[in-house]
């Protein structure tokens, strides 16, 4: 039988190890897996490298890993905003990398890494910074650069409502980044506002199918957010 | 001379905004536009996070911490408005269905280069979310910025001298002396505010301008 709840956040992500690549969904405060990215601050794995939109504010979710010295790298296209700090001052002592990647790059790279393409041109970016390097092609007069898949080996999603195979469904622009990330993992770890039984997600409306999620969690919420 | 507020900007790009149209804002200055479309005119507006129909700021306390626009403030969803992932949201961009970008910028260059992104500073680490695929997707591009810098240096040239966010995508600048066009002719000034003269224009501009045409 098929279930792949599991208890607690502290369980669902035990198994990350140091090096990690581990996609974090979520823009802005959007959309944001809160309570694992605290399970996996005190997990405490390293050198994490973390590919999400943004690179957390204040000191909560990816500002928090930042903080505690547990990132190397980040892939984002939005990493600075206002309350940044982490960010800005890992960056400035030159203790965290940073690839960055323009916003439709990113979603599609994600994309297309777990629809088994093997890279796709975009005009985004095209006579850019951002492409150089990257090989280029021209397609009726119009510019484009070649861009890669950018899979993980680990996402951290959140959604609204899962059932038990983790078939999941979002709450409005929270969707974001999520379902992407649940295709581009080896592993996803979905966190869920609640896991109904099988049969109680009106099939019409799921947007993640189960086959993208391995495990669903829905612990009574403990990191609450302003 | 004759210079527009922020808010008279906005004002008069929004004039420029057709009925029915699908248009994506961007962050700061280019959002007060949605404040003066008038009210006869339906437009849609596009969110990059993943939403079309983007209504007004909720009631206090009726935010939804999910639901918010590119610039992380609380919106609310008009009827007939519908969410979708970030993917589908640039694929939206990126394969030209928007009709309308409305971008701030550094500076734009006579052949429509437009920089917005950073600058040549690299004290401040980068950061540039849609701005790229913005520029690059949407059937017309609006940039709205002031003429000049605070220093008063020409924000318009021949050439940009920031690093570009896209190549040849502005089609139409809204400034604060005036409207200028960008066409294969090179820039060409399409309204000027008040009594501003092409000549008082020209000045603080660095490419060549072209005159009105008259109807």
């Amino acid at each position: 039988m098929i279930d792949k709840r599991v208890a607690t956040y502290r369980e669902a992500i035990a198994d990350i190890p140091d090096g990690a690549d581990v996609m974090i969904g979520g823009f802005g405060s959007s959309g944001i897996p809160l309570e694992l990215i605290e399970a996996l601050r005190q997990h405490g794995a390293k050198d994490l490298a973390i590919i999400s939109n943004n690179a957390g504010v204040a000191e909560e979710g990816i500002a928090s890993l930042l903080r505690d010295g547990l990132v190397r790298k980040i892939v984002c296209s939005f990493p600075r905003s206002a309350g940044s700090v982490w960010f800005e001052k890992r960056f400035e002592e030159g203790s965290v990398e940073l690839e960055l990647v323009p916003q439709g790059t990113l979603s599609e790279r994600i994309r297309i890494a777990g629809a088994g393409i093997g890279g796709f041109l975009t005009p985004t970016g095209y006579g850019t910074r951002l492409a150089e390097g990257k090989e280029t092609k021209v397609i009726d007069g119009k510019g484009y650069v070649l861009e890669m898949p950018l899979k993980a080996d680990f996402a951290l999603i959140k959604a609204e409502t899962a059932d038990i195979w983790g078939n999941l469904i979002y709450n409005t622009a929270g969707r974001n980044f999520n379902p992407m990330m649940a295709m581009a993992a080896a592993v996803t770890i979905a966190e869920v506002d609640q896991i109904l039984p099988l049969g109680e997600l009106d099939p019409e409306k799921v947007i993640t199918p189960s086959i993208f999620v391995d495990r669903v969690v829905s612990e009574e919420k403990k990191h609450v957010t302003a | 001379m004759l210079r527009l507020s922020s808010e008279e900007m906005a004002r008069r790009a929004a004039q420029d905004i057709p009925d029915g149209s699908y248009v994506n804002l961007g962050i700061g200055m280019p959002t007060k536009v949605a404040n003066y479309v008038s009210d006869d005119k339906q437009v849609i507006y596009h969110s990059e996070n993943g939403i079309l129909g983007v209504g007004p700021s909720p009631l206090p306390g009726e935010e939804n911490p999910n639901l918010i626009n590119a610039g992380k403030q609380y919106v609310t969803l008009l009827p007939g408005g519908c969410y979708f992932d970030n993917a589908e949201s640039f694929a939206m961009m990126r394969g030209g269905h928007l009709d309308i970008s409305v971008l701030g910028a550094f500076q734009v260059a006579e052949n429509g280069d437009l920089a917005n992104w950073a600058t040549n500073d690299d004290k401040f680490p980068p950061a540039v979310g849609g701005a790229m695929d913005l520029a690059v997707g949407a059937r017309k591009l609006f940039v709205i910025m002031n003429h000049t810098t605070r220093e008063g240096e020409p924000k318009i040239l021949e050439k940009c001298t920031y690093p570009l966010t896209g190549m040849g995508v502005v089609s139409r600048i809204f400034t604060d002396i005036a409207v200028i066009d960008v066409t294969p002719e090179g820039l060409r000034v399409v309204e000027l505010f008040g009594d501003n003269t092409l000549e008082e224009v020209q000045a603080l501009t660095g490419a060549r301008l072209l005159p009105p045409l008259t109807s």
